[in-house]
């Protein structure tokens, strides 16, 4: 069984051992809210700013500086329509089934993911994760289908654009 | 057993559509059973690796009068067989209620709608939205796995096509589909506070009704139900519960290793081991769980795996006494009944 063969394209396999910074980030969930809620806020402040230099050349630029950013904490796979205060501060497009709404059945016995037997299943991080958030309830919001020509999109720039 | 099939389970022939009922989304007899409060029965289709029909018919004509829905399963355990949908438009010419599995892993959004215009107008009736399990554990672990939607937003698609008559992308439908809506869930898997949550989350996005995971384990099924009725969600979806006969401690072992997703206690494999007859025993654990979930408050029916064991179903359903005296639809009750429209 190669991994390779069923990741999408352009998803790297997760590593073999799981990153201590995606799970400090469950373990602070709580924390990343709050930053991540006075970030949120200080992007739509910004919008006349970015609206001045435009939004079209702040893309890539923007969407390198998040993709190492999200890279490193939560091991974002830069989806474009980012739902991490929805999941736990647990990135729902690491799950091999890309699940956006909760965790498939198959998951082990032991919390770990039916695909990877050695990797925690996503979900059980995000149900943790959410536990811990103030908007941890926002769990149960149904997510609608994924809009793949987001893909590596800027999520922070759809923030300050106002896009829901 | 009784042979007074409710009036509005039978039309004129058996292949034809049944009269639409007020408040009722299909025109199925499974959603008839469930909204009438009996306690229903599905059952498990193992789908055949021939293009034959024949295989299909015999396979189903052991469930005949004994269950009021079969699932036929869309590549379950990521192997290839005939196509679910293919089995339900078999089944349906003779009668037969289905249930269309439809897992995300092997289509994108759009093959997935005309998949569901071109069942309901093959008058499929219910419709049980999966994840699917993972490629990884199939007889192509090549293959790309699509996953363009999961079970969730797949429900909230069907339902979109449905109630408001258009495509996910807006486009008009003009004759919607008449379906039952149907989600999984596995109270067994972890993370277990979280199960109830998530069938919540699929009745929100469209689920009329579950199936669940093998059912071994009583206490966490009980749990799970307990959150469930606190959740409200047993007033809004039917659950059916699912149980097999296990064949032996050895299957027992293998399944719980292998097969994502089931949880087998301990003391069961245990007491298979015990037995003189492990296939009996099997048999009995099975007929008394579905005793036991007779007698758990928001438990609808059940939904028999019995994967290589299908010829045991009646057996099973007829031992646990689930009917009640009733019998699901069968061929002959069209000849012995008035059809529904000549009672009015």
């Amino acid at each position: 069984m190669t991994p390779a063969a069923f990741e999408p394209r352009g998803k790297r396999p997760p590593p073999d051992r799981w990153p201590w910074l995606r799970l400090w980030s469950i373990r602070h969930a709580r924390g990343l809210e709050r930053l991540y809620e006075g970030f949120e806020r200080a992007l739509i402040a910004m919008r006349p700013m970015f609206e001045r230099i435009g939004f079209a050349r702040l893309e890539r630029p923007v969407a390198a500086l998040e993709s190492a950013m999200k890279g490193a904490l939560f091991d974002c796979r830069m989806c474009g329509q980012c739902v991490l205060s929805s999941t736990g501060m647990s990135c729902p497009m690491n799950c091999p089934k890309n699940l956006r709404n909760g965790p498939c059945g198959g998951v082990r016995g032991d919390g770990n993911c039916e695909v990877y037997p050695a990797m925690p299943c996503v979900w059980v991080q995000a149900y943790e994760g959410s536990r811990r958030m103030e908007g941890g309830d926002k769990i149960a919001h149904v997510q609608p289908p994924i809009d793949h020509r987001l893909k590596g999109a800027s999520s922070w720039l759809q923030v300050a654009r106002g896009a829901p | 057993m009784s042979y007074e099939p409710h009036p509005h389970d039978i039309g004129p022939d058996p292949g034809a559509p049944l009269v639409d009922l007020p408040g009722h989304s299909s025109r199925g007899r499974l959603e008839r059973v469930l909204r009438r409060g009996e306690f229903a029965i599905t059952a498990e289709l193992n789908p055949p690796d021939s293009a034959n029909p024949e295989d299909v018919y015999e396979r189903a004509r052991i469930f005949e009068g004994w269950v009021d829905g079969i699932n036929a399963t869309d590549g379950s355990g990521a192997h290839c067989h005939m196509s679910s949908v293919a089995i339900c438009a078999l089944l349906t010419r003779v009668g037969y209620s289905p249930v269309l599995q439809i897992s995300c892993r092997d289509y994108n959004r759009i093959a997935i709608q005309g998949n569901v215009l071109g069942a309901a107008a093959l008058e499929v009736g219910n419709i049980l939205c999966l994840t699917g399990d993972g490629v990884q554990c199939g007889d192509h672990p090549q293959a790309k796995p699509v996953f363009d939607l999961d079970s969730t937003s797949l429900l909230s698609v069907i339902r979109k096509m449905r109630d408001d008559g258009a495509f996910l992308s807006g486009r008009k439908i003009t004759t919607p589909p008449r379906v039952f809506l149907g989600a999984a869930e596995n109270p067994f898997a972890p993370p277990y506070d979280f199960r109830p949550l998530r069938l919540a989350k699929k009745v929100a996005a469209g689920a009329q009704f579950c199936q669940t995971q093998y059912c071994f384990d009583l206490p966490r099924l009980q749990a799970f139900m307990a959150a469930a009725r606190d959740m409200g969600i047993t007033e809004r979806c039917f659950i059916l519960v699912g149980v097999g006969p296990l064949a032996s401690a050895k299957t027992a072992r293998w399944m719980r290793a292998n097969v994502a997703g089931v949880h087998i206690p301990d003391e069961v494999v245990k007491r298979l081991e015990g037995a003189k007859n492990q296939k009996a025993e099997g048999k009995k654990i099975c007929v008394e769980m579905i005793q036991a979930l007779r007698e758990v408050k928001g438990v609808a029916g059940v939904h028999v795996m019995a994967y290589r064991q299908e010829e045991y179903v009646s057996e099973i359903v007829h031992e646990s006494g689930a009917l009640a005296g009733r019998s699901p639809w069968r061929r002959d009750f069209v000849a012995k009944m008035q059809p529904v429209e000549s009672l009015a």
